[in-house]
């Protein structure tokens, strides 16, 4: 059965990405972009990533397309005819060419799903066997994301940190010095989407409460700060696209979310620098408390608040920048 | 079951390739960073499939149960999604930053105005 599911979500994908290639016109190839979001949320579930699932399908269904969609309102949807000839078969060539390679490559992998795969038997396990008692909480993902892997994840909220102020830098008009603050204070006088407000007032509240129960039951079910910032994220895109701009800038300023995308990196940095203070290596947080247990909770709860904060009010600052874009339309 | 042993890979190497394809074939740079996307989902399929073990159950550790599917996998995805989706922010920040200077975000066209006279 589960062997039917992954075939079916499988060849799904590859139809959706097929058809991406053939389509012309960027609306249909964003909403194709969703439906690829979508389906490979479904298919992590059934791998049993289902903290992986959860950011796919903030991400890959909802904000990304989402980000497309607010690119193509300023540029257009049109997207000119593929070119023909040689630079067809030349690509054509070589995309068969590197996808022959690889499927020899693939030969060599060990079997699908094999429990003695070298992925398997390498590190896996300790984290397996070890990180109940080392750290005490049940989801191994949070475990080694928050507490062995700490310095990596610092890296990747470093990584997210600079690209939102890249945006905000790239998207910034002159005279607003590089801030993603709001350019057309009107409000859009078009007719509003009356059923889809009603829809959203009761969706909204429970979208954040979501976002808040991801964040601090990540260690005992599947979530934490990556999960939660982008689902409270979309809540407010969600809020922002219902509501216009000016509305949501009114509830979270952009000038506060730019303060809190840093805030969170800070708060992040001070704890691997606290337990530096207390004589342990950075982000080792067994120091904190006095039981080593205890200290460990305490320190992955910190930094997962951390980088919940920081992908939240990046991913908001990042749409702020893009919504800004658009200027107030004729109606 | 032993051409099925193998489905995910190759469907990965498929996806990887079909939007390798769209990268170097389709001249419109929104349609690139879709390609580009798809690369990037294929590169997570692999990761996740990998790591996936027959029968393992999601890495929450639970009493009774023996068999977990590797976590590292998981948690280098998981954060390598939204880092993917705040680089592709970037990307179509650029896009629009082309707009607004070359009034066309096709490739050719851009690199016809970009050539000297």
């Amino acid at each position: 059965m589960e062997v039917l599911i992954d075939i079916v979500l499988l060849s799904l994908l590859v139809a959706t990405a097929v058809a991406l290639v053939m389509v012309r016109g960027l609306i249909a190839s964003i909403m194709l972009t969703s439906v690829y979001g979508l389906l490979s949320a479904s298919f992590f579930v059934t791998m049993g990533a289902v903290d992986v699932a959860f950011t796919e399908a903030a991400v890959g269904a909802g904000v990304s397309p989402l980000l497309l969609l607010f690119t193509v309102a300023v540029i257009g949807r049109k997207e000119r005819a593929p070119e023909g000839g040689a630079v067809l078969v030349k690509s054509l060539l070589l995309v068969v060419v590197t996808g022959a390679l690889l499927i020899v490559g693939t030969l060599d992998m060990p079997p699908f799903g094999s429990p003695d795969a070298p992925a398997q038997t390498h590190v896996a396990p300790y984290y397996l066997q070890q990180s109940g008692a080392e750290i005490g909480i049940p989801n191994v993902v949070t475990s080694v994301l928050a507490s062995y892997r700490a310095y990596d994840t610092l890296g990747e909220v470093l990584v997210i940190f600079t690209a939102g102020v890249a945006v905000i830098l790239i998207l910034a008009s002159s005279s607003h010095r590089g801030s993603a603050r709001l350019r057309n204070a009107t409000v859009p006088d078009g007719s509003p989407h009356t059923i889809l407000q009603v829809v959203g007032k009761i969706l909204i509240p429970f979208i954040l409460l979501f976002a808040f129960y991801v964040q601090f039951h990540g260690e005992y079910g599947p979530g934490g700060g990556f999960q939660a910032g982008v689902i409270f994220a979309s809540g407010v895109i969600l809020y922002g696209l219902l509501f216009g701009l000016p509305t949501v800038c009114r509830v979270l300023p952009p000038p506060v979310m730019e303060v809190l995308a840093a805030l969170g990196v800070l708060i992040f940095g001070l704890t691997g620098v606290m337990s530096l203070l207390n004589g342990a290596p950075f982000l080792d947080y067994s120091v904190l408390a006095d039981d080593p247990v205890t200290a460990q909770h305490i320190g992955i709860m910190v930094i997962e608040l951390g980088v919940g904060i920081t992908v939240a009010s990046v991913i908001t600052a990042i749409y702020y920048a893009f919504a800004n874009q658009l200027e107030p339309g004729p109606n | 079951m032993d051409v099925f042993s193998y489905f995910n890979y190759w469907v990965v190497v498929v996806l990887m390739m079909l939007g390798f394809f769209i990268v170097i074939a389709r001249g419109n740079l929104v349609k690139k960073l879709i390609g580009l996307n798809i690369f990037q989902t294929s590169v997570f399929i692999l990761y996740i499939s990998i790591g996936n073990v027959s029968g393992g159950a999601a890495p929450i550790l639970e009493e009774g149960v023996a068999l977990y599917s590797n976590p590292l996998p998981h948690v280098l995805i998981l954060t390598a999604i939204v880092v993917g989706i705040a680089t592709t922010a970037v990307g179509l920040a650029l896009v629009v930053r082309i707009h607004a200077a070359y009034d066309s975000v096709e490739e050719s066209e851009i690199l016809a105005q970009d050539e000297p006279c």
